[in-house]
């Protein structure tokens, strides 16, 4: 019985040894990366970001000068919505959102869409996505220039009843065999349009809540 | 086991039990990274750093578990390595971290790891383990870098694109353009075709093997009794 005892503690005793000698490791190589990391982290978001308002258009840190919104209207599905504020000399001069498009074909289609201050459309790209690839995957800009077709547009143009892909009768095309995954950009870069322009003094104005610069 | 030369240790590892195309696993990540060579590349070296530590430090441990928990205890050493891996490429190589996302962490349950642990580093010195654990890991990056430029040859007509994930600028000169304008063939790069790529691959692996002559391993123990049954307990962690 003893022995058993013994054997048992022996088990506990050497897992849990390993258990702390894999936790102080994982501790110390996470302290030695972590500043890193988040380094890294803040240049992807940058890069991306930069995509789409050009970082000589502004000189305020976007990553510190975020909203998180949420607007059931305009950003269905319970979604919070990120948006940087770009300003020069204190100016509005765009903001990006983050948002996602619901109605894709498979999943969200994770957007960033640029708005000048404006009301204009500085830019939109795709940042995350599950769509078919070879079809809705037109969508990516490495893969054609439908993305950049929204640069310049705004809700007076066109109309708002033209802001739909051809096949509904707008303005937009579609891709051969992928009607869906448009349909679905459109809709959500059309909802962001609106929202901005019933909210932009509030957009630009509201205080940052500067949380954590967090990934896209 | 104990007298096994290094020779041996890496034709094992490459040919004889590649991971990848003979023992059959880690199929997941094989089958799911390598529609590209450079995607197949990075998770091929993240797996070939986790098994040399990872059989390293289980060589260094032996004899200190018992044996009901030592099952337990690799985990927990694999789960150590595979997380330092993931931050350190997160922290240095963040784009093909990226890129690889999930897969990273999900080394930890690739069961060639274990498999070689179990099987081959918990019975052996430090260095041979560490030998086995990096030629297991070439084998299996091997059969992805081979299935990932199948698949981007076939699939999009270029090979070595988004290099710079790995090697920075230096890495857009090495992308190679074979077949200009290339459609772009879906087959290839779904899942599909990465059933279809690794069932050639396979196929071509013992399409070789069977016209190969004798190695002078065959030839020294020529009994059938060591294809019949590969290398110890490796069917157990199907």
């Amino acid at each position: 019985m003893k022995k058993a005892e013994n054997s048992i503690l022996r088990s506990a005793a050497s897992l849990a040894a390993v258990a702390i000698i894999g936790t102080t490791l994982l501790t110390g190589v996470d302290k030695l990366t972590a500043e890193r990391i988040a380094e890294q982290e803040r240049r992807v978001v940058l890069e991306q970001l930069a995509q789409i308002v050009s970082p000589d258009r502004y000189d305020n840190e976007l990553q510190d000068d975020l909203l998180k919104i949420s607007d059931e209207l305009h950003f269905p599905r319970g979604q919070t919505v990120t948006v940087y504020r770009a300003r020069k000399n204190g100016e509005p001069e765009a903001l990006i959102m983050k948002l996602a498009a619901v109605r894709g074909y498979n999943g969200m289609i994770h957007l960033l869409v640029g708005i000048n201050a404006d009301g204009s459309l500085s830019g939109v790209r795709v940042a995350s996505h599950k769509e078919t690839p070879g079809l809705g995957d037109v969508i990516e800009v490495e893969k054609s220039d439908w993305i950049l077709g929204f640069s310049g547009r705004s809700l007076q143009s066109p109309a708002t009843t033209e802001w739909a892909v051809k096949r509904d009768g707008g303005e937009f095309d579609q891709f051969t065999g992928a009607t869906i995954t448009p349909r679905a950009v459109v809709e959500a870069v059309r909802l962001s349009l609106e929202y901005f322009q019933a909210n932009q003094a509030l957009l630009f104005q509201a205080p940052a809540q500067n949380t954590t610069s967090e990934q896209l | 086991m104990s007298t096994i030369s290094y020779r041996q240790i890496f034709a094992d590892g490459v040919w004889n039990q590649n991971t990848g195309l003979v023992v059959l696993l880690g199929l997941c990540p094989l089958l799911a990274v390598t529609n590209t060579v450079v995607n197949g590349l990075g998770l091929g070296m993240a797996t070939i750093l986790t098994l040399s530590f990872s059989n390293l430090f289980v060589s260094l441990a032996r004899g200190i578990f018992r044996p009901e928990i030592r099952i337990p205890a690799y985990v927990l050493i694999i789960a150590s390595v595979v997380t330092v891996i993931q931050l350190l490429l997160q922290a240095w190589m963040h784009d093909l971290y990226r890129v690889l996302g999930i897969f990273i962490p999900l080394i930890v349950t690739n069961c060639a790891i274990i498999g070689r642990a179990e099987a081959f580093a918990a019975r052996n010195r430090a260095l041979p383990s560490l030998v086995d654990g990096f030629a297991t890991g070439l084998g299996f990056c091997l059969a992805l870098v081979l299935l990932g430029a199948l698949r981007e040859i076939i699939g999009r007509g270029t090979l070595l694109s988004q290099a710079s994930l790995m090697f920075g600028d230096f890495g857009d000169s090495l992308q190679l353009t074979l077949i200009p304008n290339h459609p772009g063939f879906l087959l290839a790069l779904l899942p599909p075709g990465a059933f279809i790529g690794l069932g050639l691959l396979i196929a071509g692996r013992n399409w070789l093997d069977a016209r190969r002559p004798l190695t002078r391993a065959q030839r020294a123990d020529s009994s059938p009794s060591k294809a019949a049954a590969p290398a110890d307990g490796q069917g157990e962690f199907n």
